[in-house]
């Protein structure tokens, strides 16, 4: 990803200790980062992690309580109302008017923020033909696929040109073709100079998009750092995938006491992956477990670390959790 | 900025005009209902039916401003568009007094529609400054009554419902169709605490029908009810997103 980052000037975001508790629930727990001008600062974590929360305090949208924000320097305590001329969202619904067309949701947000009248039109056209909307400008909302309903929400967040742009699970719930075009067009909003904060839960767009990642987990920030540092965290270790013919979930424990000085995590009913240790040892210890239970092998690969491995170390999470959408779907 | 309050107010009022408010459920509760219900009372009574005029146009003030109000809100709260609203840079105030200016607009385009064709069809000429006087911190006390339990219940249908309690009760013991001095002491008290006692009031007066309170009492009842219902409702919708 080419990082248009500005380490140079003041931080764009600023957080510290910043906390949300609901009664006795610690949602968000003393969180503590900086975003760059330029840069797309992604939150990656399961479901219930604490992402939309701290996008909530920092949009105005939940009070924090405890610990101080500030966007573009304005706090989000005392400032808000100045910070968000700056700044646009994308929730993580699509929330716009079903009964208004495409065109004139864009006009309202466009209003709303002020937007010099002269001006408002342009900036909407200009905003349907890059997110390939205007031939449906003057449809409802309520007409639109998921995909063009994402598209669109983004569009409104963009309407005054903001400085800071948050996304909140930008593809969740999207078609694989839909979730890469919208992967597209932030990456070319990126590639524009616009500092964008994104949380996420797919491991692999985190890696693809963002420039540096904070793994979240239960309200805490366990790891900051580029994709290739993060990755870089499981590179002295082998890592491999076995898939067998048939599920293992009751031969886990066996399987791991075959092959000490590893780490066996479960992926699937039938796949597994085996961090560190001798391969040697590893493919001696597997053979004669496949053997002794009569569980054939359909492949054993070697596997170059990716972010979905360095998110296991650190978190000690199955991706599998990750893979859970809102909702539990 | 004020202006930039002023400005979220004035579109976000447009906005609801336009997506909730010129709808069928808004027209026939906000105007069918009262016209109905006062044709009700003339086809027993045909006898006078001049005095209704003012119950019909508090009726359709109280209706027309709470029809579509008492659900917009919590609408937009379960659809997680108010929020949209709310990222916008204006206060939650501004957002909420921009709703209730909605329901004000609605209502008064709807109170000018009866008042016109009931002034035009009977030939009446009521005092059109006291009418407006009176009229206007009306639609502003039940605009934002709607609000009110828009904000104050959790989901939609409830607002409706238990709006129409306090909306059944001033239809019967505000004047509307009988007169409070007609109506046994306690009750006098009990209506006396009911704003809409002060619009049907205000609005006999400026029909040069009989009254029972005075102008100023009127008018200070009806704004410090308008305070009294918004900005509880304002500090109700900012707890929402603490």
């Amino acid at each position: 990803m080419a990082s248009n980052l500005n380490l140079s000037s003041d931080p764009v975001i600023q957080t510290t200790d910043l906390t949300k508790r609901y009664g006795d629930f610690l949602a968000v727990d003393h969180l503590s980062f900086q975003v760059q001008e330029g840069e797309i600062f992604g939150f990656l974590g399961p479901n219930g992690s604490g992402k939309t929360t701290t996008i909530r305090m920092l949009v105005g949208l939940s009070k924090p309580s405890e610990g101080k924000a500030s966007i573009l320097g304005y706090g989000i305590r005392s400032d808000i109302t100045e910070a968000k001329r700056y700044i646009g969202v994308v929730p993580d619904i699509s929330n716009l008017y079903d009964e208004l067309s495409a065109r004139e949701n864009l006009l309202f947000m466009a209003k709303l923020y002020g937007v010099p009248r002269d001006q408002r039109e342009q900036k909407a056209d200009e905003l349907l033909k890059i997110f390939g909307l205007h031939e449906r400008r003057n449809d409802r909302f309520v007409t639109f696929s998921r995909g063009m309903k994402r598209a669109l929400t983004i569009a409104a967040a963009l309407i005054h040109s903001p400085k800071v742009l948050f996304l909140d699970e930008p593809t969740t719930g999207l078609d694989v073709v839909a979730a890469q075009s919208l992967r597209n067009l932030i990456s070319n909003l990126h590639n524009q100079g616009l500092t964008i904060f994104l949380t996420t839960h797919y491991l692999e767009e985190a890696d693809l998009l963002c420039d540096r990642i904070a793994i979240l987990v239960k309200g805490k920030i366990i790891k900051i750092g580029t994709p290739d540092e993060l990755k870089r965290l499981t590179e002295e270790r082998s890592v491999i995938e076995i898939t067998f013919t048939e599920d293992i979930s009751a031969h886990m424990e066996e399987l791991s006491s075959r092959i000490p000085g590893t780490k066996v995590t479960a992926l699937d009913g039938d796949k597994v992956r085996i961090y560190g240790g001798d391969p040697t040892k590893i493919f001696e210890g597997v053979f004669q477990f496949a053997k002794d239970t009569g569980i054939g092998l359909r492949s054993v690969n070697s596997i170059r670390p990716r972010l979905e491995d360095a998110f296991m170390k650190i978190t000690g999470l199955s991706p599998i959790v990750m893979a859970v959408e809102k909702g539990g779907r | 900025m004020w202006r930039d309050e002023l400005r979220g107010i004035y579109y976000i009022a447009l906005k609801d005009m336009r997506t909730y408010y010129f709808k069928p459920p808004a027209i026939s509760w906000g105007v069918v209902f009262p016209v109905v219900w006062i044709l009700a009372f003339y086809l027993r009574n045909p006898r006078n039916f001049e005095d209704l005029i003012p119950g019909l146009i508090a009726m359709t003030i109280l209706f027309s401003t709470t029809a579509a109000e008492a659900v917009v809100i919590n609408f937009e709260l379960k659809l997680g568009s108010i929020e949209r609203l709310l990222l916008a840079p204006i206060s939650i105030a501004s957002v909420l007094i921009g709703k209730v200016l909605g329901g004000f607009i609605f209502g008064l385009l709807m109170t000018i529609v009866v008042t016109s064709v009931s002034i035009l069809y009977l030939g009446l000429h009521p005092n059109i400054l006291a009418l407006t006087a009176i009229a206007i911190p009306s639609l502003l006390v039940f605009s934002s009554m709607g609000a009110f339990f828009s904000v104050a219940v959790k989901e939609v249908f409830e607002a409706q419902t238990l709006l129409n309690l306090p909306r059944f009760i001033m239809i019967f013991l505000c004047g509307v169709v009988y007169p409070i001095t007609a109506m046994p002491g306690w009750l006098q008290y009990l209506a006396r605490l009911l704003p809409l006692t002060y619009t049907v009031d205000g609005l006999r007066r400026s029909f040069a029908l009989s009254s029972t309170s005075s102008v100023s009492l009127d008018l200070l009842v009806l704004v410090g009810y308008s305070l009294l219902l918004i900005i509880p409702a304002i500090k109700m919708l900012n707890r929402k997103f603490e």
